[in-house]
């Protein structure tokens, strides 16, 4: 056939069989749709690495400049609670990839309950940060005009030893702690927005799962919406460790 | 259409054609059906309404400078007010002109009828994207009303961060939301590319103003969230003084640049990629030949997106980093050199032994190729280190920034706006007034930033709003293009407003070109296409073409 406009009536039929109410005019087919969905959500996430990309960048640059203060730093850092937001942030997301099994065998009330156990563990994530972050006021380690650096420059004093529980930092290394601070309260808190964003949508989509607009075959938002939360997750798993865990015990100089 | 012809304009008798009464523009009617549309043509042309506005208020800005600059003594506005033109100027023409003009306009109207499709994969996103530029926009415009800023469109630290009592968060924040326009507008059209090509539609079938677009848009996926997050980082450092690019507090000012730099170097590849686009089709259409090197062009698109990641320090080069960095990225920076140049020789081959006309579309790519080539050398000479140092911020930046940007970018532009013209409203713009404007912009671009490549090889350091005497003559020249240009710029406005109601009825194909959106009506209808079309050709096939237009006339006559 020489013409390059040309019906494609034997398709059509092929996809006859193909009948959901979300199905958009401009696709040809719900398989199209559902692969578009998802591939635009994997770019999306895409351009998200890079955004928290430029942070871990400053952080990695900076904490290779500045050794002395960004151990003392980080060893204030609560790791009981860090390490419990990890573990509540994992069940979380092993019930969001439940929610999202539980989408594609139809199963409307599990589904449900099952976004509304995502939903728990992401607000106890959010909650034990609230706590997190109230410490760090308390501690005057929030940079900014209150932002006090003579805990590093002359620790407490180990009341059974008799020495300072961490190795004083000059005056002018201690001030570096700050941008160890700052770091971490907008790594921390960026990722704590995508958290609040995330629970909004959930509770978008608790509402549209109630009335069973997952569970006829259509699961392409609670999908989406998975891969977004796992990116969350993923987010925190490189946080905790670049944050907390490396340098717990620095090596003798 | 006989080969000797000078033109190869082919319109339907005028007595009988009309206006298809079916078409996109005509399906609904009232503003909501044009604010709350999810058609992709729709919100290209609210992006070409409200680019065009935004380029006559940075142009209005440009307009200024250049008066200021008539005479050497400060003698038309302060020296703080001067500091805030040429921001507002670059602000309003790099983030609100330049990165969505050719991509949001003619790309959102024309990538999914070149794929056959009918429609971008998220119409809803499409139009978010539009509402966030408008809300980027508004705010540039707030910050304007509200006093102005005056970092330089850079926000280049500690400037921008301890020394200017400026809005610079409200600038900071529209550039923000903008980015995110720019980004969702690349998301989707990565994903249209990949998800909806129609039957056929293989990758190497697609036009070359496709494959630059996809290079465009990984630039903007992946480079944009990096501008974003530089952006709030200045932000927090105004608001709470967090320290980052401060180096009383260990930070430091180059971190800024380092994270600035690595999107807006890709940004001038997004700003010249789509237009690079469109001179692919217009040149091969007007020659009636294939691109020459297909594959090569379209595989330099993405050498050229993948390069420009690596480039970004030879903006630093006097700003103390190492010296062997500096080198490596002087390399680098020539290499980008190699596909541009890939495009130009390919264009040229493509002329070569074709059957040129020379219609307006044609002179404004002509006008792209020489100065596209001007400024692409000229940024070779700058990417050198000893000469980079003795130029740079000098008006020899300024002169090789606007021949890429102005001379590359706006030609290929207003080229395609030229020649998707008839398409997007069926109706032609009057052709020798429209020559006329072509040559008008082209000899007063050359007027404008000639002299300037002149007055930077002397000496004279941009963003003064002062200079010595000596250099005014050069100066005189400058402000005297600008005014030509100026109305190089005002006469499509004009005319093509004209045309929408005058302008002869353009029928479906009146160039006679290839692509899949010169086969449907002008303008289509919303859904673009009645049946999802099987490409069966290779892209510029003018053989397919003839054969089928020959067929067309013996069943009809």
């Amino acid at each position: 056939m020489d013409s390059a406009i040309e019906t494609t009536q034997a398709e059509h039929v092929e996809h006859e069989h193909v009948f959901v109410p979300q199905h958009r005019h401009h696709f040809e087919t719900e398989e199209q749709q559902r692969e578009a969905g998802s591939f635009g959500m994997w770019l999306f996430l895409l351009t998200e690495i890079m955004f928290f990309g430029g942070m871990f960048f400053a952080y990695l640059l900076y904490r290779n400049w500045y050794y002395d203060a960004f151990v003392a730093a980080s060893n204030t850092l609560n790791i009981g609670m860090g390490a419990a937001n990890t573990a509540i942030l994992i069940t979380s997301g092993f019930f969001m990839a439940l929610a999202v099994w539980a989408a594609e065998v139809r199963k409307r009330k599990l589904l449900v309950w099952m976004l509304v156990f995502t939903t728990v563990f992401g607000c106890a994530f959010l909650g034990v940060k609230y706590f997190e972050y109230k410490e760090k006021f308390e501690l005057h380690h929030v940079p900014g005009a209150s932002f006090d650096v003579s805990q590093f420059i002359n620790p407490a004093i180990d009341a059974k030893t008799g020495k300072p529980a961490a190795n004083p930092l000059p005056p002018d290394v201690a001030q570096h702690t700050q941008i160890f601070f700052f770091l971490y309260f907008a790594m921390t808190g960026m990722h704590a927005l995508h958290m609040i964003i995330g629970i909004a949508l959930l509770f978008w989509l608790i509402g549209r799962a109630q009335r069973g607009d997952f569970s006829a075959g259509y699961v392409a938002p609670i999908e989406n919406f998975g891969l977004y939360w796992h990116f969350v997750d993923i987010v925190w798993l490189f946080l905790f460790p670049l944050l907390y865990l490396i340098n717990r015990h620095p090596l003798a100089h | 259409m006989s080969a000797s012809s000078t033109t190869i304009l082919n319109l339907p008798d005028q007595s009988t054609a009309q206006v298809p009464k079916k078409n996109f523009i005509t399906a609904e009617h009232g503003l909501l059906s044009w604010l709350l549309t999810g058609d992709h043509k729709r919100i290209a042309m609210l992006y070409l309404i409200s680019i065009t506005v935004f380029f006559f208020i940075g142009g209005a800005f440009a307009g200024l400078i250049r008066l200021e600059l008539l005479t050497p003594q400060p003698d038309l506005v302060a020296s703080d007010t001067y500091n805030k033109l040429f921001t507002m100027h670059g602000v309003i023409m790099v983030f609100l002109f330049l990165v969505p003009s050719v991509p949001a306009t003619l790309g959102n109207f024309l990538i999914p009828i070149m794929l056959g499709a009918r429609d971008l994969a998220f119409p809803k996103i499409n139009l978010l994207s539009w509402y966030l530029y408008i809300i980027g926009g508004t705010l540039v415009l707030t910050s304007l009303v509200l006093g102005g800023v005056d970092t330089g469109w850079t926000f280049t630290t500690p400037l921008s961060t301890h020394y200017l009592n400026t809005h610079v968060i409200t600038t900071a924040t529209a550039i923000f939301v903008a980015g995110f326009s720019s980004i969702f507008t690349g998301l989707n059209f990565i994903v249209t590319i990949h998800r909806m090509r129609c039957p056929g539609m293989t990758w190497f079938r697609m036009p070359l103003f496709v494959w630059s677009h996809y290079a465009a848009s990984i630039l903007m996926v992946l480079g944009t969230p990096v501008l974003a997050i530089a952006i709030v980082l200045v932000a927090l450092e105004r608001l709470v003084g967090i320290g980052v690019f401060d180096p009383t507090k260990g930070g430091d000012p180059l971190l800024f640049q380092h994270l600035f730099w690595f999107y807006s170097h890709p940004a001038v590849y997004i700003m010249i990629l789509p237009g690079m686009g469109v001179i692919s089709e217009v040149i091969s259409t007007f020659s009636r030949k294939r691109v020459f090197g297909y594959t090569a062009v379209a595989f330099s698109s993405v050498a050229i997106a993948l390069f420009g990641f690596f480039v970004w320090e030879h903006h630093m080069f006097i700003m103390g980093v190492s010296n062997y960095s500096a080198l490596v990225f002087s390399l680098l920076t020539m290499l980008v050199a190699v596909p541009s140049a890939i495009k130009i020789f390919n264009w040229s081959f493509t002329l070569q032994k074709g059957s040129i006309t020379f219609e307006t579309p044609m002179l404004y790519a002509f006008g792209f190729m020489g100065l596209f080539t001007i400024g692409g050398l000229t940024g070779v000479f700058l990417g050198s280190l000893g000469m980079d140092i003795q130029l740079t911020e000098t008006y020899f930046i300024v002169a090789h920034f606007h021949f890429v940007m102005v001379g590359g970018m706006l030609m290929a532009f207003l080229a395609g706006v030229h020649f998707w013209w008839p398409k997007m409203t069926g109706r032609m713009y009057p052709e020798t007034l429209s020559k006329m404007a072509a040559v008008v912009t082209f000899i007063g671009f050359n007027l404008t930033f000639l002299p300037q490549f002149i007055l930077g090889y002397l000496g004279m350091p941009r963003r003064y709003h002062a200079y010595p005497p000596e250099f005014q003559i050069l100066n005189v020249l400058s402000t005297a293009g600008a005014t030509v240009l100026g109305i190089g710029y005002m006469l499509p406005i004009l005319y093509l407003a004209w045309s929408l109601k005058y302008g002869a009825v353009a029928g479906d194909n009146p160039w006679q070109a290839t692509g899949l959106e010169w086969q449907i009506q002008s303008p289509p209808l919303t859904e673009n296409f009645t049946t999802i079309p099987i490409m069966d050709h290779e892209a510029y096939d003018y053989d397919w073409l003839e054969h089928k237009t020959k067929q067309e006339v013996t069943t009809v006559g």
